[in-house]
């Protein structure tokens, strides 16, 4: 069955960018691009992976992190954070709220389909 | 009002200009005085003439254009009315 | 024989003269042409409106009914005014320093801003000049009837009420028009000031004429016209001492206490200097007015039929002897002494009334948010407006519910006294520091009550309003209570029994109540203000700024005094703090400055009102106590300077967090720096490496999908490649290494092109512009001009939350300068971001809109270098930025950069 992964993100581009990767590779991917509802997307698509960006129109990733894991239903599901900002206290703050793992951009596209594979395998 | 010690002998302008506003503050005392003299004259009891309206007239329009020509020459030598009157030497 | 139609011709002539008169003469003021307006001689004129109709025409009367009586209501005026160095200096000073708008306002300002106190006032002065302005109507339809009656060619006599009716409403219009022009009420009416100087010098050729014609026509010349006085019923001198002493002190009284002597001294006063020539020259005025009064009265009784009206001997004796022309003249001259009064009276208590009365009830009524949201300016010229309709119709009213038949000079003198009861509490407030709110009020209360039971309603004659009992024996059967012998003083003339009473009562309550009642602290700094004003013309009781807030004083401050004068007085201020921008720091010199800036608007207790309903609880700076200096402020001194220290270092501090808080805002900015220009590359970065990959390793991909992923990662790059210029502009910019490469070219061009450049207008975001406000010629760096606009008008279309944003852009010219504000309809930009917002890559919250934050400091230094500034300008519709070019049309071509 395909794993779900659900990706929040604002950057169009980037949005197309992933979709393709990890559609190509077998996921089923559905994409929520803004801050404010980003939480009742995540109930909507009971996904198996969250793919999250920090810097959201209306809220922060972190926030929007808090409460996926503050919520018993999926205080276990990997998320993946994604940062434009290449600073050593992101990371921290990253792992602080909860984060599976965290990426800076750019990555390469090997590197999402090895961290995405190995966390819903794990 | 603190006063301090002004210098003994004033400058011969200001002391002019101090003479002039002291006239200007008896100037209309000695209106108020003028204007009513008149009524000294009014008693018709000790059997004398009456005082007649054409010399009050006189009296009172004459004393009126003394006191017009005095403000007159009062206020063109109380040059600069922004110094204040009491302004000692500081 | 010159018929009545002659007569009405002639009079609407002259009246369109005078509108003419007044037009050209607020034309020329507005100009700042015209010096010659504000000349001594023009003020002098203008205190003519003493000498009314009842003057006029009621002196002659007077004259044949108690002899010399008459000259004490001249002589009185002139004691005052030769002793100006006593009172009238002081008093157009501390007018002039405290922008005093009326009489109520001095009294109300003086006792501690006190609007009960101006509230009292105004009523007073309305009841006291609604009489007046009935016998100046009365006066003028009176002598229109005369002039009537002995004109064999009507056969018809005009109806007075309509005769009155036309000239009240003919005055109202007049004073709407020239007397509200300008909401200041400080500032100066020059077309009024003028018509009313114009129809002094009417009025008094017109009497000297009558004279003239009097002594050598018909008295056949001075010897045998001082003949026919001692043969006359007033032959001989027999004065009441008391009346001669009585009036005289009442008219100086009155002199100082009319409200529309008020406004002609103190108000209109251009210089203080005029004082100096008015002091000599008006006293000459009256000495002329009053020349030939007896010869007039004296053989206006020996030629004219018995039972004439001795009041209009000045237009009968040349009627009775056919010279129309001079009847004419006369009739001229009454009717100029009769406007020129309802006129500035009309002024003077609607100032007063809608100062006083009408701004604090609205004030009240719509709560702390009137100054904020309502347009107070045009409250206040309409509450003006109304109020002189008003204060005619009142007039016109009391004309006609008393049907004019009282002899002319009895009203006046009610008047008179009435407004007399001002006197005490307006010289305590001069010369007595300790005279307090409490006892004018109490002062004033008991004076009017007495005027009123002694003097007012008497007038009406017995049984009219107070029943013949109360006459004979007193209210409640009280002897002593008797209103024309009060305590028993029998046997004296009413008019001076109550004028005595009413003036000793008063005084004595106003000083005994002020000295057992202690003042306020505003009230004693005010004292202290009045009194010394000679020692210092300068603190009044100031704000404690603290709390105020500068946004909210100035959207008010727009409101009362309008846009460009408010944002030049915020702006000045703003410079003189060293600060850039509009909003000043509220420090207490400041809000002290604005609110006499308003009072001049609405009034000292309404502008005190409005600051205090912004800035919090009114309190006395201590700067302002020190310089009150009398005993009890010596021994507080100690604790003052303390607590002067303790505001001092307060205000010190709170300017030192500001600018901490401002370099921690700053730091936070420049720590941001890193992680904003990081994300900024990194993004577009992003999709370039994630596409070229997917080019580089997927297979299948048709040729659609190619060329789209191609064209992501061209538009990516474009982006990188524009933030990089961007921050080699700003960093060419900053280091002053631009070449400006200066053109001429049209405003509305460059708007043209920025508008296009920036996606034009269109129903969703909508552009209104001033094309005819662009016409204006530019010589700069074009290209460099537009680059700003450009991002202001992208900006608003970012950022602009309303429902159906739209952009005003409205260029206009000040001073030399080119200014053009832009003007959205959003939510516009916090106090808080304001002041950083010009700064490298601030952008407001964390709002993504692409853009790395770099425009405003890009305009901010464009700006810079065309000369120009670009500023925030607080307190609009939405975020308003206003581009400043100095006046660059004018610049040569070949400046270089």
């Amino acid at each position: 069955m395909e794993k779900r992964v659900l990706l929040i993100e604002d950057e169009p581009n980037i949005i197309e960018a992933i979709s393709f990767i990890l559609s190509r590779d077998g996921w089923d991917v559905k994409t929520h691009s803004n801050g404010h509802d980003a939480m009742e997307a995540v109930r909507g698509r009971q996904p198996d992976l969250v793919i999250l960006d920090v810097m959201l129109p209306g809220r922060s990733g972190f926030d929007i992190l808090q409460d996926i894991r503050s919520d018993a239903e999926f205080a276990s599901v990997p998320v993946l954070m994604l940062t434009a900002r290449g600073q050593e206290k992101d990371r921290e703050m990253a792992e602080r709220s909860g984060a599976s793992r965290y990426m800076t951009k750019p990555f390469s596209n090997a590197e999402v389909l090895d961290a995405v594979r190995s966390m819903v395998a794990s | 009002m603190s006063r301090e010690p002004g210098p003994v002998f004033l400058e011969r302008r200001t002391y002019r200009r101090r003479r002039m506003a002291d006239a200007a503050r008896l100037l209309p005392v000695i209106g108020a005085v003028l204007f009513m003299l008149p009524l000294l004259w009014l008693d018709p009891s000790d059997g004398q003439p009456q005082t007649s309206t054409t010399a009050v007239m006189f009296f009172v329009f004459g004393a009126w254009i003394v006191l017009v020509a005095v403000a007159a020459a009062i206020s063109r030598n109380l040059s600069d009315p922004q110094d204040p009157p009491s302004s000692g030497g500081r | 024989m010159a018929t009545l139609n002659v007569l009405i011709l002639v009079c609407l002539l002259y009246v369109v003269f005078l509108f003419a008169i007044a037009f050209a003469a607020d034309r020329a003021a507005r100009r700042g042409r015209g010096t010659w307006l504000r000349s001594p001689v023009i003020y002098t004129l203008s205190l003519s409106i003493y000498c009314t109709a009842w003057t006029f025409y009621g002196a002659v009367g007077s004259a044949a009914r108690s002899g010399l009586e008459y000259l004490t209501i001249y002589l009185g005026p002139t004691l005052v005014m030769i002793g100006w160095w006593w009172t009238l200096r002081k008093m157009v000073r501390v007018g002039r320093s405290q922008r005093i708008t009326s009489v109520a306002d001095l009294i109300s300002s003086r006792y501690g801003k006190s609007n009960l106190l101006a509230v009292f006032v105004t009523v007073l002065a309305v009841i006291g000049t609604t009489p007046y302005i009935a016998l100046q109507l009365q006066s003028v339809t009176l002598s229109f009837a005369t002039f009537a009656a002995s004109d064999p060619t009507t056969t018809d006599l005009p109806n007075q009420q309509a005769t009155a009716l036309w000239v009240a409403l003919g005055l109202a219009v007049f004073t709407i028009l020239f007397g509200t022009r300008n909401l200041d009420a400080n500032e100066r009416h020059h077309g009024v000031v003028m018509a009313i100087a114009l129809e002094a010098v009417v009025k008094l050729a017109a009497l000297l004429a009558v004279g003239v014609f009097v002594v050598w026509g018909l008295g056949g010349g001075i010897g045998a016209t001082l003949d026919r006085i001692d043969a006359s019923p007033i032959s001989t001198w027999e004065q009441s001492g008391s009346r001669w002493v009585g009036l005289t002190m009442l008219s100086a009284a009155a002199f100082l206490c009319l409200p529309r002597m008020f406004q002609v001294m103190v108000v209109e006063n251009e210089d203080e200097g005029h004082l100096r020539t008015a002091a000599w020259a008006f006293p000459g005025y009256l000495m002329l007015m009053s020349l030939f009064v007896v010869p007039i009265a004296a053989v206006g009784l020996d030629v004219l039929p018995e039972g004439a009206n001795p009041d209009l001997f000045v237009l009968t004796l040349p009627l009775q002897e056919g010279r129309d022309w001079l009847a004419i003249l006369s009739f001229i001259g009454g009717f100029s002494s009769a406007t020129s009064m309802v006129i500035v009276a009309a002024i003077a208590l609607s100032t007063m009334v809608s100062n006083h009365v009408v701004m604090p009830v609205w004030l009240h009524m719509s709560g702390g948010t009137a100054v904020m949201s309502g347009d107070v300016r045009n409250v206040a010229l309409l509450a003006r407006r109304l109020s002189i309709g008003g204060i005619v119709l009142l007039g016109y009213l009391y004309f006609r519910l008393s049907g004019g038949g009282t002899a002319l000079a009895a009203i006046g003198l009610v008047s008179f006294a009435g407004v007399a009861q001002f006197l005490p509490a307006l010289m305590g407030g001069l010369f007595w520091r300790a005279a307090n709110r409490t006892g004018a009020l109490a002062g004033l209360g008991v004076g009017f009550l007495v005027w009123l039971y002694c003097l007012f309603l008497p007038s009406f004659g017995p049984s009219a309003i107070l029943p013949q009992s109360v006459f004979d024996h007193g209210l409640f059967g009280q002897g002593w209570l008797r209103p024309q012998a009060l305590f028993g003083a029998e046997g004296m003339d009413p008019l001076v029994h109550a004028v005595m009473w009413s003036m000793l009562l008063n005084t004595v309550v106003f000083v005994l109540v002020s000295l057992i009642s202690f003042p306020r602290p505003v009230e004693r700094l005010q004292g202290a203000q009045f009194v010394n004003v000679f020692e210092h013309s300068g603190t009044t009781p100031g704000w404690s700024g603290g709390l105020a807030r500068s946004e909210d004083l100035m959207i008010m401050s727009q409101r009362i005094m309008g846009a460009r004068e408010a944002q030049a007085l915020f702006a000045a201020a703003a410079r003189n703090q060293g600060l850039g921008g509009y909003l000043p720091e509220p420090t207490p010199d400041f809000l002290q400055e604005l609110e006499r800036a308003l009072s001049g608007s609405v009034g000292a207790a309404t502008a005190h009102a409005m600051i205090s309903q912004i800035v919090g609880g009114a309190t006395v700076s201590v700067e302002d106590l020190l310089a009150v200096a009398d005993e009890t402020a010596q021994i507080m001194e100690y604790s003052s300077r303390l607590e002067a220290k303790t505001q001092e270092q307060e205000r010190t501090a709170r300017q030192l967090r500001e600018a901490n808080r401002k370099l921690t805002q700053l730091s936070v900015q420049k720590d941001a720096f890193l992680s904003q220009i990081s994300h900024e590359l990194r993004t577009p970065m992003t999709s370039i490496r994630a596409f070229s990959e997917i080019l580089r390793d997927s297979d299948g991909l048709d040729g659609a999908e190619k060329s789209k992923y191609a064209a992501i990662i061209h538009d990516e790059a474009i982006r990188l490649t524009r933030l990089l210029d961007d921050l080699l502009d700003l960093s060419v910019l900053e280091n002053g290494q631009v070449v400006l490469n200066r053109q001429s070219g049209r405003l509305s061009d460059l708007l043209d092109r920025a508008v296009a450049a920036a996606g034009g207008s269109s129903g969703d975001f909508e552009i209104v512009r001033d094309r005819s406000a662009e016409d204006v010629m530019l010589m700069t760096d074009l290209d460099r001009l537009a680059q700003v606009f450009i991002n202001l008008i992208s900006n608003a279309r970012k950022y602009c939350d309303a429902e159906r944003p739209a952009l005003s852009i409205r260029p206009k010219r000040e001073g030399g300068d080119v200014v053009i504000d832009f003007v959205d309809n959003g939510s516009g930009i916090p106090t808080d971001q304001q002041s950083v917002i010009f700064e490298k890559f601030s952008r407001i919250g964390e709002t993504k809109a692409g853009g790395a934050g770099l425009g405003l400091a890009i305009c901010r230094e464009i700006m810079a270098r065309l000369g120009g500034t670009i500023a925030y300008l607080p307190g609009q519709s939405g975020a308003a930025f206003r581009v400043t070019l100095p006046d660059v049309a004018a610049t040569p071509r070949s400046v270089p950069a």
